[in-house]
């Protein structure tokens, strides 16, 4: 015997190994073929000893061959044999071979019959890598015989002490299931178990299994989300977390809450990979990445995501100084496509870059020129909803950039008088007030165009368009845009006066615009030496005294004002200055067709006022920087502004040393003015004029959906109606808003039945009722009337109203509150008992119609408790609500459409099957018309709007259909309806 | 799942297959072919994605070799693309700066490292120390093996 042991060793020398037939294979290109069929005749010998050495080697040198596709089946109880044998190499070799695929029903019935045994040995090994091996080959070859008779044995080893065994168990589990399903059921819970293994191989083998399972049916396994949900938030595995995403995308359609529970950790898990896109992007591929970007940004559902995406578009874009900007005409293009987004909250970030880059890229004016006038030419796209108007801040760079590179224009003229549109009104004042400067600009080009074609009229009626639209801005609430306008306007009348006497002014208007403005490097101030004998520490003059560096504290946007004594001086200008304007408006106010007599309010204001101190001055938003046309808009500009600025004054302070300080005062002036305490004051006292509110009109308050479920929810249904809270959410929302019209059919006291509301269980809360007053005297007030009744059983108290405020409308405070204080409502509510509060709106345009998002905080007192309760509503302002029913006789009627003053436009209703005279009544009931000819199905009405703007309405029905057509002219540009 | 792995060579010289489901020789063959033929004639700037079949190919080449792997429809590309990585790098690990001829010659190493790393068509560990240790210790196991078996 060991004879044979020695020989057979020594027969093994002259063997080949498993080296020697890869090289020998590779030295036998020619006839591989051939030369590996001798090497299966050696291997058959081999496999015929006796010597388990040898046979193991002889089975490496089958998985070597095998890999390269021949076939070993033969060997297979050989391999088997070898398999069983004690030695470590032997079974690696044996598990590399991939005996699944032997297709005899032979070999299964071997591994069947044989290798249980044997792995079953293995499996139970004191050795981890012994049974590591065993699993690794069953993994390969898992028949359901197999896999039934090992389902236990493997189990307990996926709770082996070493991390190595369990995790292999865990997966080779899958493969039982697969071929085994009942034992999923008793394994589930281990499987589980595992999910929280504190070894991470581990879990990521168990989050692996579970993921392939639930994949297939993922119902079973929704109950699981919480704990991945935990592993999402807890593991920083990549490798798992995309698993667990896949999961959960299988999970979510049938469990819709998941959904929102996950957009928290996946929005993160996007920054992640969107901040790596900022590191990734080159010259080449920046084109193709924002492009991928803008396709999510247009799928993206919630705008907070959205507008993360917007600003890592414009990081990117932007970063290193546009270093990876090959086309800039491209990157216009994908600044106008993002105004397109609705509800951003980056306007002002996209305007700055508009500013920017046709600032600096002097070869893109052109183009930026032709996009920015579409862009104006579109404006009113873009301010459809004022609530939340951060886009029109784009408006901005558009009317700025129109403006300043008003010589690439293709036609100016348009876009002149794009800007003066009376809608522009609604904008926000820092935004019209670079409207009206920039006009000013463009009405300087397009005169020097006209002037060149020696065709004078056209010149002529450019101003005429000007005077005729500027009166606008003249009215603004905002001080900014009043004061230029007014400037503006007498400019332009000047020059009409000279128009007139045919002399030629194109050049000189020009000479105001001339000049170019450049931007500066936010570390250009660094590089300019200090002169000699210039200290920057040393105060030119002395301090300014507290109060005024009180009156700078609001951040200094405007250069800072530093030598006190020269402010009297300004003043003094300023009150001058003022009164002449004042006087101009007066004028102004007095010509102009749209003021007519109503408001005679806003002369009154200054004639009250005694001193140029109380003036009211709309509040400047400092969240934009400021009016001054050029001047960027993003923080980093800002800074780059400020730097600029620095410089400037720095200048001026060497130059103060020659010059006298008079040439400085009026440069200063108007920097300074703005800023001081006396003239701002809060923006809704500009307007409030004290004397009574006659009833005008009503309007209807409705309640709106509520945000959250958990609050209480208005419905329309009746509230006994209502189960929960979430139900009552689900049929809100699919309920449509109600026609107006039908509305106000169903409530003839003009008490409207839409808020029976529910507060958790089935506390009935109120039932409320309100109404809508203008002001006759002050076109921009009305009073919302609201009737609240208690239809709880429980007392109600500390009610607190509350809206947000729109840019068009805002709720009249106290003075002193901010802008989003509530009032409190003064009185209290027992069951049962209604009473009525009034509160007071102030409305800057009245030609569009409003909605006011609000809230009503309230404490419900209850026998052992008291809970704080929210309502949330809709306050919805119609056009119609501002018109007052003012009797017309038909010969002023007559003569107001001949007037050609009127816009008209028209409007065919369908599917009203009310009789005529039916119609009539309601639209004089309540839309506040009055009736001034009838004839047949045909009548003329005509109404008034509190600021005074004439409405003529023909109501007709035609004929064969019966349907009522309605026409309408109105002094409003903008219809409404 | 992965349903199989095959590492090949610009020549089209098979090195290493891996199958995680039960297939026919004959089938595997064909496969084999098949795919080598559609990947190799793929351009380098192409895609490293493509469907075949019902399944989707992952490929991805280093130096000589070709990395590619086959999955189902639900699997992820990407990660695909990252266990392919992430084998290179234990390979390259283990071998040190691994090149085709390693794979050639240890091709049983090789396809231990990768048991170590997949099993069943599944990651088993995505620690590379974790695998790379269980490796080690196995290479200890199978030396102390070789000693004993000189001495025979």
């Amino acid at each position: 015997m060991a004879l044979k042991i020695v020989k057979g060793s020594i027969d093994r020398m002259f063997d080949k190994n498993l080296q020697d037939l890869v090289r020998g294979i590779r030295n036998h290109k020619e006839d591989e073929a051939k030369y590996i069929s001798t090497c299966i005749d050696e291997i058959k010998q081999e496999l015929k000893q006796d010597n388990i050495a040898v046979k193991a080697n002889a089975v490496c040198k089958l998985t070597y061959l095998q890999m390269l596709g021949y076939d070993v089946s033969w060997a297979a109880f050989n391999i088997v044999e070898v398999m069983s044998s004690s030695k470590f190499t032997y079974k690696v070799s044996c598990s590399q071979l991939q005996l699944q695929s032997v297709d005899a029903v032979l070999i299964t019935t071997i591994i069947n019959s044989v290798s249980l045994p044997l792995v079953t040995q293995d499996l139970s090994s004191p050795n981890q890598y012994d049974t590591g091996v065993a699993l690794t080959g069953l993994s390969c070859f898992v028949t359901p015989d197999l896999a039934r008779d090992l389902a236990s044995d493997i189990m307990t080893l996926m709770s082996h002490t070493k991390p190595y065994i369990r995790k292999k168990a865990v997966l080779i589990m899958y493969k039982v299931f697969l071929k085994y399903p009942e034992s999923l059921r008793p394994a589930f819970p281990r499987l589980k178990e595992k999910l929280e293994d504190p070894d991470p191989g581990v879990q990521s083998a168990a989050v692996n299994v579970i993921c392939e399972l639930a994949r297939r049916n993922p119902k079973n396994y929704l109950s699981l989300a919480p704990l991945f949900f935990k592993l999402m938030t807890s593991s920083t595995n990549n490798w798992v977390l995309i698993k667990i995403i896949k999961l959960f995308g299988a999970l979510t359609p049938l469990e819709p809450r998941l959904g929102k529970k996950l957009i928290e950790p996946l929005t993160n898990l996007i920054h992640r990979a969107l901040d790596l896109l900022y590191g990734m992007v080159s010259k080449k591929n920046l084109m193709e990445i924002v492009k991928k970007l803008m396709l999510h940004v247009d799928k993206a559902e919630g705008t907070t995501y959205r507008d993360e995406l917007l600003t890592k578009i414009i990081d990117i874009c932007s970063q290193s100084n546009y270093q990876y900007i090959t086309n800039f005409e491209w990157y216009i293009s994908i600044l106008v496509e993002l105004t397109r987004l609705e509800g951003t909250r980056h306007g002002h970030l996209i305007a700055s870059q508009m500013l920017d880059v046709a600032i600096r890229v002097k070869a893109i004016r052109v183009f930026a020129v032709a996009q920015m006038a579409t862009l104006l030419d579109n404006g009113h796209l873009l301010t459809g909803n004022m609530q939340r108007n951060g886009i029109c801040e784009v408006l901005y760079a558009a009317a700025w950039i129109c403006g300043e590179f008003s010589e690439h224009l293709e036609d100016p003229m348009q876009t002149l008088e794009a800007m003066l549109r009376p809608k522009v009104a609604t904008l926000p004042g820092h935004i019209q007030a670079v409207y009206v400067q920039n006009a000013a600009k463009l009405f300087a080009t397009v005169l020097r165009k006209q002037e060149g074609t020696t065709d004078s009229l056209a010149a002529q009626e450019t101003s005429q368009l000007l005077i005729d639209r500027l009166p606008l801005f003249v009215q603004s609430a905002n001080l900014e845009v009043q004061e230029r306008a007014s400037c503006i306007l007498q400019l332009v009348k000047y020059i009409q006066k000279l128009q007139q006497k045919e002399v030629e002014v194109a050049e000189e208007v020009t000479a105001l615009f001339a000049g170019e403005l450049n931007p500066v490097a936010p570390k250009a101030q660094k590089k300019v030496p200090v002169p000699d004998g210039l200290d920057l520490d040393a105060w030119i003059n002395e301090p300014p005294s507290e109060s005024e560096s009180e009156d700078e504290k609001p951040k200094a946007i405007f250069t800072k004002e530093e030598p006190k004594h020269t402010r009297p001086r300004h003043t003094e200008v300023d009150e001058k200055e003022l009164a002449r304007r004042r006087e101009a408006r007066k004028q102004e106010q007095a010509n102009n067709p749209f003021y007519i007599k109503t408001s005679p309010s806003s002369q009154k204001v200054y004639q009250d006022q005694p001193g140029v101190e109380h003036i009211p001055v709309v509040q400047i938003d400092l969240s934009v920087p400021l009016k001054v046309p050029g001047m960027p808009m993003s923080d980093q500009y800002l800074k780059l502004e400020e730097e600029r600025r620095q410089k400037e004054r720095s200048e001026r302070k060497k130059k103060e040393k020659k010059k006298k300080r008079e040439k400085h005062g009026r440069g200063r002036r108007a920097d300074s003015g703005p800023e001081s305490e006396e003239d701002i004051t809060p923006a809704h006292h500009v307007d409030i004029v004290t004397e009574e509110m006659p009833e005008v009109c009503w309007v209807l308050l409705q309640w709106p959906l509520t945000d959250n479920e958990k609050l209480p929810v208005r419905t329309h249904r009746p509230a006994e109606a209502v189960k929960s809270p979430v139900e009552a959410g689900n049929g809100e929302s699919a309920t449509p808003e109600p026609k107006k019209k039908k509305e106000k059919k169903k409530d003839k006291e003009r008490k409207v039945d839409l808020s029976s509301l529910t507060v958790y269980l089935t506390l009935f809360f109120s039932h409320i009722v309100y109404d809508v007053q203008g002001n006759l005297q002050d076109g921009s007030q009305v009073v919302v009337s609201v009737i609240f009744e208690n239809k709880t059983d429980h007392f109600l108290k500390s009610m607190e109203f509350n809206v947000l405020d729109s840019l068009n409308s805002k709720l009249q405070r106290p003075e002193g509150s901010s802008p989003h204080d509530g009032l409190a409502v003064p009185f209290q509510l027992p069951p049962g008992v209604s009473n009525e509060a009034r509160f007071v709106f102030s409305v800057q345009s009245i030609v569009m119609p409003q909605k006011l998002k609000g809230t009503l905080t309230f404490i419900v007192k209850t026998e052992d408790a008291s809970t704080h309760e929210k309502l949330d509503f809709k306050l919805h302002f119609t056009c119609t609500s501002y018109l007052i029913t003012t009797p017309c006789y038909s010969d002023a009627y007559a003569k107001l459409l001949e007037s050609g003053e009127l816009k008209s436009s028209s409007l065919k209703l369908e599917g009203v099957i009310m009789p005529f005279h039916h119609l009539l009544a309601r639209i004089c009931f309540h839309h506040h018309f009055s009736v001034v000819e009838r004839i047949d199905s045909c009548a003329s009405m005509y109404s008034r709007s509190i600021q005074g703007h004439h409405v003529c309405l023909l109501v007709k029905t035609v004929s064969t259909q019966r349907v009522p057509c309605l026409e309408w002219m109105s002094s409003i540009l903008e219809s409404t309806r | 799942m992965m349903r199989f792995m095959l590492l090949f060579s610009r020549q089209g010289k098979l090195r290493l297959q891996k199958w995680y489901t039960a297939t026919a020789e004959r089938d595997k063959k064909k496969m084999v072919r098949e795919l080598m033929q559609v990947v190799l004639a793929r351009k380098p700037k192409m895609c490293s994605f493509l469907e075949w079949r019902d399944l989707k190919i992952v490929y991805k080449r280093y130096a000589s070799l070709y990395f590619c792997c086959a999955v189902e429809e639900q699997d992820n590309e990407l990660i695909t693309l990252e266990v392919i990585h992430r084998f290179v790098e234990l390979l390259d690990k283990y071998f040190g700066s691994v090149c085709e001829l390693d794979i050639i010659f240890n091709f049983e190493k090789a396809y231990f490292i990768l048991d170590e790393f997949l099993m069943g068509g599944e990651i088993q560990d995505t620690s590379k120390k974790s695998v790379l240790k269980a490796i080690e210790q196995a290479d200890l196991l199978q030396e102390v093996c070789d000693v004993h078996l000189g001495l025979l």
